[in-house]
């Protein structure tokens, strides 16, 4: 027994050459247009962490990296909703809850199931989703779209401004990841 | 089994510290220029170290009301009203132009904004923003007199630097040394140039309004018992793309000469003014930085 678990274990180490998968360069994209003008922020140096073996998956986004077409509405974005001096990431920590029903060595397209903490603006909530693993050479492509409501992570939005912001904003994440020494 | 599972928590801990702590290694702490020290590139009447972003348009419309001193028969001053309206571009992040007219003089103005250093944290940083502007102003008014017709005398100067700092997020002050000079004075008793010190001044109030001042005390230059100096205290009030800013002033003219050289009434004697100037920004140029 005692044999059979050391051997399991030297297998386990020799097969864990690729087992974690990292970007620096992921893409998060938002959309929270109202009623008038186009809300829409990009940002293009997401951190992605995935772990093939314990399934763990982990993001971190700094907040001042956002793009904007409209310079001001990214210092308003900034300054007056994410309050991003006070707030500099976003986060999310969680894992991939069927890591097992997906093949790193086999090219194809797995659906990814993924629960864990999302903070944004200092605010820390479990979420759950899925998303989508393209497994190309060995190399997985993470991505996702799912909706968050700007209440949740007490982001305010004035009266004043009510209708040209929504109050559900959607979120898109593309991360092409690559395999780590 | 409670061991396996407290053991891939802990894997699972370990590997979350893990993605940051790989940032970190990797990155540099970088140098962060310090942004929103004002709402708007104007303090009241004077400049503030704001700069317009790159490809940003500012329509400014500056409105000056009678005294309040006029009483009830003149509703406090809201019978008569001074303008100016103007036109700011942000050439680039640390270079704008502007053009304005205003009613008073019927006076055309002009001015170029050049940001030398901006207030920075981190390595290599840069504890304020020092800023130059450099304008002119023309009075296009008639003129009867034949010398004050004349195109060189109607003409105005003014040479400004702005040291300015942001304390912490919610209290900026700057100093804005300012040359003002007259290709023509009024009166043998007024000095073509005229030296003010500019102090601005904000108290952040919540996200999106703030109480501000403006002030520029002279130290050379100014005729006793004729020039006031320039006081106005008022609110800063943002919505979406526009700034309010609300105010009661002293001050009637709304170009650096003006403000600076022709102010003339008194806080004491209750010849103040309520005034708004409203600004309102369009992109020309979309924005492609993330540091805005």
């Amino acid at each position: 027994m005692k044999q059979l678990f050391f051997s399991l274990c030297v297998l386990a180490s020799l097969q864990s050459t690729a087992q974690r998968y990292m970007t620096k360069t992921g893409t998060v994209d938002f959309v929270a247009t109202g009623a008038i003008e186009k809300i829409e922020g990009s940002n293009k140096s997401v951190a992605c962490l995935l772990d093939s073996k314990a399934g763990s998956l982990d993001f971190i986004i700094q907040i001042k990296s956002f793009v904007f077409e409209k310079q001001l509405m990214q210092e308003h974005f900034n300054e007056n909703y994410m309050e991003s001096d006070k707030f500099p990431k976003a986060s999310f920590k969680g894992s991939v809850t069927n890591m097992t029903s997906i093949n790193m060595a086999k090219d194809g397209d797995y659906t990814a199931d993924v629960v864990g903490k999302l903070m944004i603006h200092g605010v820390t909530k479990d979420v759950k989703s899925t998303g989508k693993v393209i497994v190309k050479g060995g190399k997985p492509v993470l991505k996702s779209a799912f909706s968050v409501l700007l209440a949740d992570y007490g982001i305010e939005i004035p009266g004043a401004v009510k209708d040209k912001i929504s109050k559900d904003v959607k979120i898109n994440v593309h991360c092409a990841l690559d395999a780590m020494k | 089994m409670a061991l396996a599972m407290t053991s891939s928590c802990v894997a699972l801990k370990a590997q979350t510290e893990d993605l940051e702590k790989l940032l970190d290694a990797g990155n540099k702490p970088q140098k962060q220029y310090v942004h929103n020290a004002f709402k708007s590139s104007r303090v009241i009447n004077g400049h503030s170290m704001e700069m317009l972003g790159k490809g940003v348009l500012d329509f400014r419309i500056l409105h000056r009301f009678g005294t309040l001193s006029g009483g009830y028969h003149e509703l406090f001053g809201l019978d008569q009203a001074s303008m100016r309206f103007g036109f700011d571009y942000g050439v680039s992040k640390n270079f704008s132009v502007g053009i304005g007219r205003s009613t008073f003089n019927k006076e055309v103005d002009g001015f170029l904004k050049c940001r030398i250093v901006q207030q920075s944290k981190g390595p290599g940083s840069f504890p304020v923003s020092v800023l130059w502007v450099s304008g002119m102003t023309m009075k296009t008014a008639k003129e009867s007199d034949a010398v004050r017709a004349k195109m060189e005398n109607r003409l105005g100067y003014y040479h400004q630097v702005i040291l300015g700092r942001k304390f912490g997020s919610a209290f900026t002050l700057q100093l804005s040394p300012t040359l003002v000079h007259r290709n023509l004075v009024d009166s043998m008793a007024d000095k073509n140039n005229m030296v003010a010190m500019g102090i601005g001044g904000r108290i952040k109030l919540s996200n999106r309004s703030a109480l501000i001042l403006d002030t520029y005390p002279f130290l050379y230059g100014g005729r006793s018992g004729y020039n006031r100096i320039p006081l106005s205290i008022g609110f800063d009030i943002e919505t979406g793309g526009h700034v309010f800013q609300l105010h009661i002033t002293n001050t009637r003219g709304m170009n650096e000469k003006a403000f600076i050289t022709e102010t003339t009434e008194r806080w004491r004697k209750g010849d103040i003014r309520i005034g708004f100037n409203l600004s309102r920004v369009f992109t020309v140029v979309k924005n492609k930085e993330a540091s805005w």
